[in-house]
Formats: C-alpha cells, structure tokens, sequence
C-alpha cells in the first residue's frame, strides 16, 4: 500500500512541477485548483473532464442499444402488471437484498459493497461534474444533508475497499468451490471478478485521495479544512499526506480525478459485457421478476389456449423464441452460482447446472447480437448448440434455483419452453415417448386401462366406501386421486389413506373414478402443452359434471396442477390442511405415537412447500400426533429443500446422473437424526423407499406418507 | 396331395444347426412316413462332412456346391430352390433371421402356402394343414389353417419341436450341384460385422441371472448384480435392456443376442418371447421370478414364483448371503 | 429417393394383457387401445431420415379398416409427406399374401425406388415385406438395422443375424427392406402434430381403385385362415412355489442347491 502510495507521490510530484507551477502563484484559494481549472502542457484539464463523460457515456449508450437490440426481438412477455407488488420485491429483493444473507459471508460482502455503491453513486455523479463546473454541489447536498452525506460516504468507501479486498482474497485464494467452472464450460470467471474488484477499489482509493489531498492542501495552507471522518480511507490518506509538498498533493488531487473519471466510465462500458451486467440490469430484472410461484408461461403471452392451434411454432428454439425477460436474465446473471450450488441436478452430476442456462445463454445473445457487424443471420437452433438434450430434460422443475437467485433469474419457464420446442419437434427421449403416449391414450402414463382407476378403493372393506361421482351422484368434496396413487399397487395405500382421513372427518366425499384423467402437470412441465391442454380439458369436465364445491387432493404435483394451471374449477386443498383443521375442530382425534423410539423428519415436496408455501400445515398435521419426536434437516428444510429426484414423467427419464438426489435426501435425514422420513407426495415416497434401498439402510431408515402416518393415529 | 418334403439346412463350420434335426420331428407330424430330402448348400470346405452327418437322419440330401452358395444369401438360397424344387414342395426352414429373410420370397416364387413361426402341428386333413401359432409375444395362441395343395413353406420356431436323434434313415447324397440353374443376384452379400465382444462371455457361464423388463429401472441392475454375486453367477439379459442401453449387447441372450449353455438360467422379470428363449440351449433348469403369472416364461420354467423382482429377489439374496 | 413405408394399425400391447373372447373368435378388443406398430414406426423414421439426407418424399400407405386412416396420419405428422389407405370390405380376412398382392396394387400406382415396412408386428408374422418383394421382383432384405445410401442406385444395408452381429449387404435400388426396432430414435409425435394434418386428405383404395378382382384377395382367396384364438394350456408348466416371500426363497435356495445353481 505505501510503496503503492509512495509512487503515486513521485510521480504526482513530477507532473505537478510540469503542469501548475505557474499557476499555483496566483490562485491562493482554494487550497488546490480544481480539475475544472487545471491545464496540462497548457490544455485546459476541463477538456478531458468534459470530453472523458461525453466518450464514456457515448460508447455506454452504444453498448446498451446494441444489448437491447435482441430483447426487441425476443417474444413478448406481460410484466407490467401488478406494480405495486412490483415495487414491493424491488424494495425487499434488490434495495433490501433480502436474499443475500442466504449465504452469510458471501451476502455480507454483497451487500456492503450494493449499499457502497447506492451511497457513493452521487458522490460519483457529483465528481464528474466537479470537473468542468467548480465547486459544484449536488442540489439539496450543500447544507447539512450535504455533511451528513460526505461523513457517511467516506465510510462507504471504506468498507467498500475493505469488502472488495475479503471478496478478492476469498476469490483468489480461498477459491469457494461454487465460482469453479467445470471444463465443459470453459474458463473458470475468477479473473474477470477480481479484475472488477480491482476496479472498484481503485474507484474508492481515487476518490478518496482525491478527497485527501485536498484535505492535506487545505491544512497545510490553514484554510478551514473539510472535516473527515476518523478511520476511513480519506482520512487515512489526509494523514499520510500530511508532509506532502502542496506541488504533490496538487498533482496527486488531479491525477486521482482522472484516474476516478476514466475507471469510472471504464467501469460503466466494461460492465455490459460480463456478469456485472447486473449492476445495471438488477434493478430492472427485479422489477419485472415472475411474481408467482408454480405456474408455467403461456405457449406465448397474448395468445390464448383455444387458440394455440394457430401458432406456427412452440416454445423456444431459436434465442429470439426467448421472452425479452429471459434474455434479461441473461444479462443480470451474476454468476454467483447459489441457483447451481442448491441444483439436486446440479448435485447428482446431471448434466444441468441452471448458472450456465444463463451463462450460456448470455454468451450466446453476445455472440448472436455482437456490438460491431450485423446480428447474426444464422440463427442455430439452441438445442444441440449451446444447450445440449440432457442438459434440458435434467430439470426436475423443483424451484430451489429460483427460491435461491437474488436477482429474480428464473429457470423453469425457460427450461419448459425449450422442452416445448423440442417436443414441437419430435425430440423428445424414447424413455419418455412411452408415457407420452400413454397419457394421450390412456390417461395415465403406465397406459393402465381407464376402468381400473378406481380400483384401489376394492381393498377398502366396508368401513369406508368411496363413491363415484358422476351424473347422479354427487359430494361436496372431490378427492381428486391422480395416477400415482391410483395404480401405482404401493402407492394406492396413501389413496386409501387419504380416503380413510377424510372419510374419519366426517367429510361428504367421492372420486372421479374412470372419468378422472392425469392432472396433466408433469405433461405441461416437459413441455406437451397440447397434451395437457386435453388433459385438463376432460379432468374439467368432468370435475363440473361432478358437481363438487371443493377439491381435496394428496398428491402435490395434482395440487398444484389443479391450483395453478386449472382455472375453471372450484377450490383446492391439500389433504394436511384438511387434517390440521380436522384436528383443530375435534373432528379427527389423533391418538400417541405408536412407536415413541422412532425419530421422524418430515421432507417439504417442492410441489408443497417451494411452489406453494404451505410448510407449517404438514408439519403441523404430524405433530398433532402426540409424543411424535420431530427433527428437522436444518438447512435443507423448508425452502432450501432437495428434490427426492422428481415426480410424474420424471420417474421415466433415464438421466445421466452420478448417484439419485433421493440418495443424498436420505443422507440428509440420517444426518439430522432421524429413522423415519415423512413425505406428503406419492412420488417422495416412490424416490425415497428407493433411495433407502439403494444405500443399504432398509434396517436404520423408513419412509411413510403424511396420510399413512396419521391414518394409523386416528381414533376412529 | 402335397409333393415331397424339403429341409433346409443351416449349417456353420461343418457342423448343421440344431434346427436341422427339429425339423424332422416337425415334418413327421405332418407325414407321419415320407420320404424326407435334406438340402445342403455350400462351397467346398466342410459341405460333405454336413451332407453326411445328415444323410444318416434324412433319406436323401441334396447337396449344392457352388461359389455363389458359398455364404448362405437368401436371394440366391431363393433362387436355387425355386429352380431345383417341384413347385408342389413342402418346404420346412427354421424360423430365424435367415428364415424369415427367405421364406416369404420362396412361397410367392413357388406360389405356395406360408405359415410362418410355426409353435406345434396339428396334423394334415387331406390339403388342409393344422397348426398353432402365437401372437402378441405369446400372450395368446391361434389355430391356423393351410391349404397346402400346391405347397408350402413352413418356417418352425427353434426349440419347440425335440430334434429327432434317431439317425436311422441311412439315406444318401445326392451331388445336385450340376443342376443349380442361374443364380446372379441383386443383392450382393459384403461382411459380417461382429457384435462387440463385452467384458464377460455369457456363452461360457454355468450360472446366469437374466433380468428383463420387470427390472423396471437401470438402478434396479444392483439387485441381480448382487444375487449374481451370492451365486457365483453372471447377469444376462432380455433385449429390451440392451435396447434401453443398461446393458452391453454382448450380455443379451436371445436370437438377436447370444446363445447361451447355462446349468441353471435365472430369469428375473423376463416375459419369455421365443427370440429370448431361442438363444437358451442346452436344456437348462430354469427359474422364472415374474409377477404376471400369465408370464409364457412360466410354461418353459421348471421353477416359477409369481412375485415382484424387486421385492423378491432382495430377500432371496439375503437368504443366500446369510447361508 | 421415393420411399413408400408400409405401416400397420395395431393394438397397444405394452400394459394392455391381450384376453381371449368368449367364443374364442378374435381377442378381447373392448379396452384396448391402438397405435401404429412399432417396428413400422422405426420404418418411418428411417425413411424420413434418408430423404432429409439425399432429398426425396415419403409416402406412407396401410391396408386396413377406416380407424387405419388414423395411423396413416400420424405417421404424416411425423413427417411423411403423402399418406394412402387401402381399404375395402371385400379385402377383410385377408392373409399375408392377400395384403402383399393390395399392396403390390399400392405400389404399382407410384412409382418408388424404396419400400420399407417393418420387420414384424405383434399380430402378425413378419411375411407381407418378402412376399411383396418377391411379387413385385424387387431384392429384399429383413431385419435390417442399418441403411447408408451410397449412392442413388445403391444401398449398403445391414442385416440383424444371430448372436448380435450385422450381416453387410450391399443392394441394388428399386428394393424392399424390413427394418428392425432400434435402427434409429423415431421423433416423438404430439398431439399438435397430428392436429396440423388433420385436414390432409387420405386417399382411399379400394378393389377399384387398385385393379385388383376382389376374389383373389380377403378370405375366399385366403390359403392361409386364422381359425380362433386361445390361450395355451399351461400343461407342464414350471412348478409354481407358494408361501410367503421367506417360504419360497427357502425352497429356491434348496432347489438351486441340488441344480448346482450356488456355487
């Protein structure tokens, strides 16, 4: 720092005997001429102060057309809606960073430097004028909030080198595994980050010598000194140049300003081409970002689902097929890689990391929408060039990237719209063509034959019949089972299950039987939009037909479904909402845990908690069982659950993969202590008990549904 | 009345097929007594030495030694018989690649009848031939009826019919090589492009675990992996696993795959088609684990349990793990 | 190259166990569903491939009742360009030879350098490919797994022979190939795709329309007659062991004993 320091002297001294000598005789105030009055070589300084901003903010503003250009292009997307809620996020995700501290250091870091940058941008905006306008003030600045602001800057500066130099070090040599780029990405962007945090420090050192020297100057000469706040940079370096000639200090006061100037246009114009994009587009990219949880886009926005027919193509395979919003994301990506380091994909060596969808994505819009020469006419198709087939259908569509990305990048939308496109063109994997088929014939994805749907009810017994509802028959709750439960032979016992629950209730309920068709989520998620369109089309009428006013369900992803992508029918509940307020109303009596050895977790499906919040209920429907001894997997739970491995269709596609996520989840559980996992999904319990066998732990761990483990506490 | 009784001869490195014995039997249900002419082609090399090994089981063999025979090319093997045969010939061919590549063609150009896959003979009702056969995979059996005035060209499913070890026909040679007629062809056969050799040779293993469709998931492979392993055995498989690429080609047993000679052969949630059990000789004590106890496998098993692999087989291993 | 694909309507056996009606007529059609036979639809695909190699159409064509019109169509959605049926009442209990002569009709109103079917359907018994070949005095080969057009008038194409290996042929052009499952990945045909042809107009072919007198085709001119369905007596069948799980595994580990089948 002080040899640093020192040359900076040295040279300062030296320009300054070239540059002002003259001068300085005949100004006695201020302390040091201004960068607004200075000549250098006899050229008056205040060309380069003006010209500098004029250059910078000229190629800035190209940059910034020729970035907008392909989001012109792109397809439309509504984002203007609820803008209230809007400003909302913009306060609490981008202003508040309510995300960051999700990963403690790393957010800490963050958000000192984000605050930095907030507070100094008008000291930054004021500096750049200082250099043609003399002693200007930003309006509103020159009176004690102008005090208020400078003491505080100066601070901000401080613990913004400060922060710069950990994140530097962390960066260099600590090396975090989640920045590391595997080999089939390319380059590691380590060099590129600590490139930018050199350039921010040097924003905070020039600025605050610039301060300093004048400060030094100011003293020296004995004229009333700006007041700097102990301990930070300025004042610091005020002290350091106490002894300093006033011909340095002066040189230093103009070369610091330069040096502010053109790193800070610097700074602006390299900023569009890496991933401190998002220091212009975070803003922005928040605003717009996807308000709702476990919906899919439309085909495309303003086209309605009768009229689907008409389109000419579906979903994305060319980059313009991309909403402007998701070319944003592109840009905004920060490649902090929170989204890849919570990818159950990403960590079972699938070949999906959702940090290089955006990546990859953002190179391709550079490459494809260059700054010099014509946008690329050869627009390759995605897939096959940047994105590869597995690399798509490895999604499980199970949020933890979106819960996770502070900049609001979303990731499902994207990756269903590329399935959307390959299926539009017959590229879909054989494993999954089966089912496909299937659904469409049959209803269900094994090609079960319809009548035997209700089934599982044969095994009932008499205590509890379950009607079929229909024409002439009719209930007030639907319990809507979905094809899992109702011909999977182990996972019919959470149906009955299910039925018992409600049947204990007291609750006046039927099914659908053959008239019930797969709710058609996991269809829509891999991208056969038609498919499901068809689905829901008959699952609706049939729902109406029934003459329901309510709709129970015990299977997440049929929750969601019904919830998100269904719109004509009536409520839907899941079946622990169901339990907790039974129990609540004394109509369900729960008696104490048969076996009071067993330690349980209870695993949020993403269908449940992520895409739909409802965390407490099942939590709260199992400890209603009393004397249950309930742990948590701290730090995988809630929110930041992992995906058992994927429902619906998922069960069929056959990924590269180095080990099941449901492995790792069963790791999880036995680490937090626990012998028993409940799940509240068919297909967490199907991943699950595999899991359980696959490690060897059928001895230390079981698995059990929500509805099975409260069907056996009932006090009937 | 049908004209005389014709069998194709498959046969490699001087030694016939196992078919060629087969088709005797099925012959006899149809003609309980005539005369049989076993039809040998080649080029040199061992081509006597198969003539003569079936003279002594057929009355009468024609031999055809001839250049183009030298690889068996069904358009050429077409083409001969048509020019050699009587056009009322019944001709029996066994119903494999080669079979199925040549019969369709040779009952057109002889302008006969063709049943294909033929599972059992029912005997003949003066023109009319009564067989059975099976469709879709085996779940159902048909009884079809052949008028085989004019001929016909049976092709019979390896392994159903018990290959005739009498030998006693003493019959003989007859060198027809002159009589070939014109056999140019269209299609030109270049190579025969080996399958890759795997790590392990099924062909030679005493005990197999064969899993099949009912294996459900390629992670599910570690359960057979492991009762294999408590065994002493080796893992082979149906086709469908090697067309979903859990498997090497090389551990796939079935006439698209391997033919293996294994003591015992356990086939774990494998429906049983005949290409899977055509590549199973030897006459192995099988076990099939199925849960469809519709299986066909079960009518080919000595031991069957009707239970999932997956749960089954587990228990089984752990059974034997513990002695 | 113009390539004309055979395909066929059949039932979908993959979770449907195919049951035997009462009077043993046909089998129990009332709860199955249809689709195309699989090893046609690999045929398809390949035929789509080779033209977006070398350039050409694909016409598909099926001999069947009027529900056939519905696999015709998907395999156009699939990419085929031109679709025919050939239908008639007169060509209902047809055997293979009788559907070889229809479509050698088919055949004899284009004109194509390629005819491919696939190599068996689970109805069937794998015949109608050579007995069309033969009719029309073109080269045929089955099963094949492989096709690499060398150049317009030749095809190297390789056959699926015993224990895994690939007999390599080289073909002359105009020819008849079964092809075998697995030659390729066929592309996945959506609902949206067979909604966008589904205004194309199928042609249909009857005895008229193809020429042929109807008494030499379906079950008069049938040598061939499929009598009834059944399923096979189980005689002696494998010895089924029952008790629990445990049970039986303990009576397996002593049978595989005595067999030798533990080392």
């Amino acid at each position: 720092m002080n040899t640093q320091l020192g040359f900076l002297l040295n040279w300062g001294r030296k320009f300054c005997k070239i540059v002002t000598e003259g001068v300085l005789k005949h100004i006695m105030d201020p302390a040091l001429i201004s960068p607004a009055s200075a000549a250098f070589l006899g050229i008056p300084t205040k060309i380069f102060s003006i010209l500098i901003p004029i250059i910078g903010i000229g190629i800035f503003a190209f940059i910034m057309v020729r970035r907008i250009s392909p989001l012109v292009k792109a397809a439309p997307d509504e984002r203007f809606d609820r803008i209230a809620q809007r400003f909302g996020s913009v306060f609490k995700i981008w202003l508040a960073q309510w995300r960051q501290p999700r990963y403690m250091l790393a957010g800490m870091l963050h958000i000192l430097i984000f605050a930095g940058f907030i507070i100094l941008g008008a000291r930054s905006t004021q500096l750049v004028i200082l250099g043609f306008s003399e002693n200007f003030v930003l309006p509103g600045f020159d009176g004690r909030l102008g005090h208020i602001y400078n003491f505080l800057k100066d601070y901000a500066a401080t613990w913004v080198l400060i922060a710069c130099i950990i994140a530097a070090i962390r960066r260099g040599i600590f090396k975090p595994q989640r920045y590391a780029v595997p080999p089939r990405y390319g380059k590691g962007h380590s060099a590129e980050a600590i490139f930018v945090l050199g350039l921010i420090s040097m924003l905070m050192i020039s600025e605050s010598l610039f301060e300093a020297s004048l400060t030094a100057a100011q003293v020296q000469k004995g004229i009333h000194a700006e007041f700097l706040p102990p301990l930070t940079l300025a004042w610091l370096f005020s002290h350091m140049l106490a002894g300093a000639s006033l011909a340095s200090l002066q040189g230093l006061h103009l070369i610091a300003y330069f040096i502010h100037d053109l790193t800070f246009f610097f700074f602006l114009c390299f900023l569009p081409f890496g991933k401190h994009f998002h220091v212009i587009t975070s803003l922005f990219n928040v605003f717009f970002m996807r308000l709702d949880r476990g919906n899919i886009k439309p085909v495309r926005y303003g086209v309605a689902d009768e009229k689907l027919d008409e389109l000419e193509s579906f979903g994305v395979k060319l980059l313009e097929d991309f909403t402007w919003k998701h070319i944003l994301d592109f840009y905004t990506c920060a490649d902090c890689g929170r989204c890849s380091d919570r990818c159950p994909a990403n960590a079972v060596g699938r070949p999906l990391s959702p940090r290089f969808i955006s990546i990859k994505g953002r190179d391709d819009t550079y490459r494809k929408y260059p700054l010099i020469g014509s946008n690329s006419g050869d627009s390759k198709p995605l897939i096959g060039d940047i994105y590869s087939e597995d690399e798509i259908w490895s999604c499980t569509t199970c949020g933890a990237c979106e819960q996770e990305c502070p900049l609001g990048i979303e990731y499902i939308d994207k990756i269903v719209d590329l399935r959307r496109g390959m299926v539009d063109e017959g590229n879909v994997p054989q494993s999954l063509q089966k089912p496909l088929g299937a659904l469409e014939k049959r209803g269900n994805p094994w090609g079960k034959m319809e009548k035997k749907r209700a089934d599982w009810t044969k095994e009932l017994g008499e205590d509890c019949t379950v009607k079929i509802l229909g024409k002439n028959k009719t209930a007030e709750t639907l319990y809507f089972t979905d094809s899992i439960s109702s011909f999977d032979d182990r996972m019919q016992a959470i149906a009955r299950s299910t039925a018992k629950i409600l049947d204990g209730a007291g609750i006046d309920f039927g099914i659908l039987g053959e008239a019930e068709k797969d709710s058609g989520h996991e269809a829509r998620r891999f991208g056969e939009e038609m498919l499901f369109q068809d689905l829901k089309d008959q699952n609706t009428e049939a729902i109406l037909n029934s003459g329901v006013e309510k709709i129970v369900t015990a299977d997440p992803h049929a929750f969601n479904a019904l919830k998100k992508d269904y719109t004509e029918i009536p409520p839907v509940e899941h079946i622990s909402q169901v339990i907790v307020r039974s129990v609540k109303s004394g109509k369900l009596r729960l008696k104490p845990v048969e076996d009071s050895s067993k330690i349980y977790v209870y695993h949020d499906p993403c269908y449940l908690g992520r895409h739909n919040n409802l965390y407490d209920d099942p939590r709260n429907a199992v400890d209603a069982i009393p004397r249950l001894k309930r742990v948590e997997m701290e730090g995988n739970c809630r929110d930041r659950s992992f995906c058992c491995g994927g429902g619906g269709l998922m069960l069929f596609y056959e990924p590269e993969e180095e080990q099941r996520m449901g492995v790792l989840r069963v790791q999880m559980a036995k680490e937090a202590g626990a012998n028993v996992i409940i799940a509240a999904c068919p297909f967490c319990l199907v991943n699950i008990e595999d899991a359980i066998k696959v490690s060897g732990l059928e001895s230390q761990m079981e698995a059990i549904d929500l509805c099975e483990l409260v069907v056996r506490h009932i006090i009937f | 009345m049908a004209g005389q009784v014709f069998a194709y001869i498959i046969h490699r490195e001087g030694i016939a097929d196992d078919s060629a014995l087969e088709l005797i039997t099925a012959a006899r249900k149809i003609f309980p007594a005539a005369p049989l002419t076993a039809v040998v082609t080649g080029s040199g090399g061992n081509l006597d030495a198969v003539c003569n090994e079936m003279a002594a089981s057929y009355n009468e063999v024609w031999k055809f030694d001839h250049e183009a025979l030298a690889y068996p090319n069904a358009e050429v093997i077409r083409k001969l018989l048509v020019n050699t045969l009587p056009g009322d010939a019944v001709v029996l061919l066994p119903h494999n690649t080669f079979g199925m590549d040549l019969a369709p063609g040779l009952s057109i150009k002889m302008d006969s009848a063709f049943v294909a896959d033929v599972v059992d003979i029912e005997g003949l009702e003066g023109d009319t031939l009564n067989v059975i056969r099976q469709e879709y995979s085996g779940q159902v059996s048909t009884h079809v009826t052949c008028d085989i005035s004019a001929g016909v060209v049976l092709n019979i499913r390896a392994g159903v019919f018990q290959a005739d070890e009498s030998k006693a026909a003493g019959g003989q040679v007859v060198d027809k090589s002159g009589e070939t007629g014109d056999l140019s062809a269209v299609r030109k056969f270049l190579e025969i492009v080996e399958a890759e050799v795997g790590d392990v040779d099924i062909t030679k293993e005493d005990i197999l675990v064969s899993i099949g469709r009912g294996i459900e998931d390629e992670d599910n492979i570690e359960i057979a992996d492991e009762l294999a392993e408590a065994i002493g055995g080796v893992v082979s498989c149906s086709r469908p696993i090697v067309d979903a690429k859990w498997l090497e080609k090389s551990r796939q047993v079935g006439t698209s795959g391997k033919t293996v000679k294994p003591k015992v052969y356990l086939a774990l949630g494998i429906s049983g088609s005949f290409q899977h059990l055509g590549g199973l000789k030897g006459n192995p004590f099988i076990v099939a684990v199925n849960k469809n106890p519709k299986a066909p496998i079960f009518q080919v098993a000595d031991v069957g349990v009707v239970e999932d692999l997956l749960e089954f087989v587990p228990v089984l291993t752990e059974k034997i793990q513990t002695g | 190259m113009e390539i004309l694909v055979c395909v066929k309507r059949v039932p979908d056996t993959a979770e449907n166990e195919i049951e035997v009606n009462r009077d043993g007529s046909d089998i129990e059609r009332d709860d199955l569903v249809y689709s195309v036979n699989e090893w046609d639809n690999y045929a398809v695909e390949e035929a789509i491939q080779i033209v977006d190699r070398v350039g050409g159409s694909v016409t598909v064509v099926s001999v069947g009742d009027e529900e056939s019109e519905e696999v015709v169509r998907r395999e156009m959605a699939m990419g085929a360009n031109n679709g025919i049926l050939v239908s008639d009442d007169a060509f209902e209990g047809s055997d293979g030879k009788g559907i070889a002569a229809l479509l050698k009709g088919a055949v004899e109103k284009g004109t194509y350098d390629l005819i491919l079917t696939g190599a068996q359907a689970d109805d069937g018994a794998g015949q109608v490919g050579g007995m069309l070949a033969a009719m029309l005095d073109m080269t045929y080969a089955s099963v094949v797994n492989y096709i690499e057009v060398l150049d317009n008038r030749k095809l190297k194409v390789g056959r699926e022979i015993e224990g895994g290996n690939v007999e390599m042929n080289e073909i002359e052009l105009p020819c008849v190939l079964s092809i075998q499952t697995g030659i390729n990945e066929p592309r996945y045909v959506g609902i949206r795709g067979i909604r966008k042809v589904a205004s194309v107009d199928i042609p249909v072919w009857g005895s008229s329309e193809l020429g042929i007198d109807a008494a030499s085709i379906g079950e008069s001119g049938a040598k061939v007659k499929r009598v009834d369905y059944f399923v096979p007596e189980l005689g002696e069948g494998a010895e089924i062991l029952e008790g629990s799980m445990e049970e039986i595994a303990d009576k397996l580990i002593e049978l595989l004993k005595a067999k030798g089948g533990i080392k």
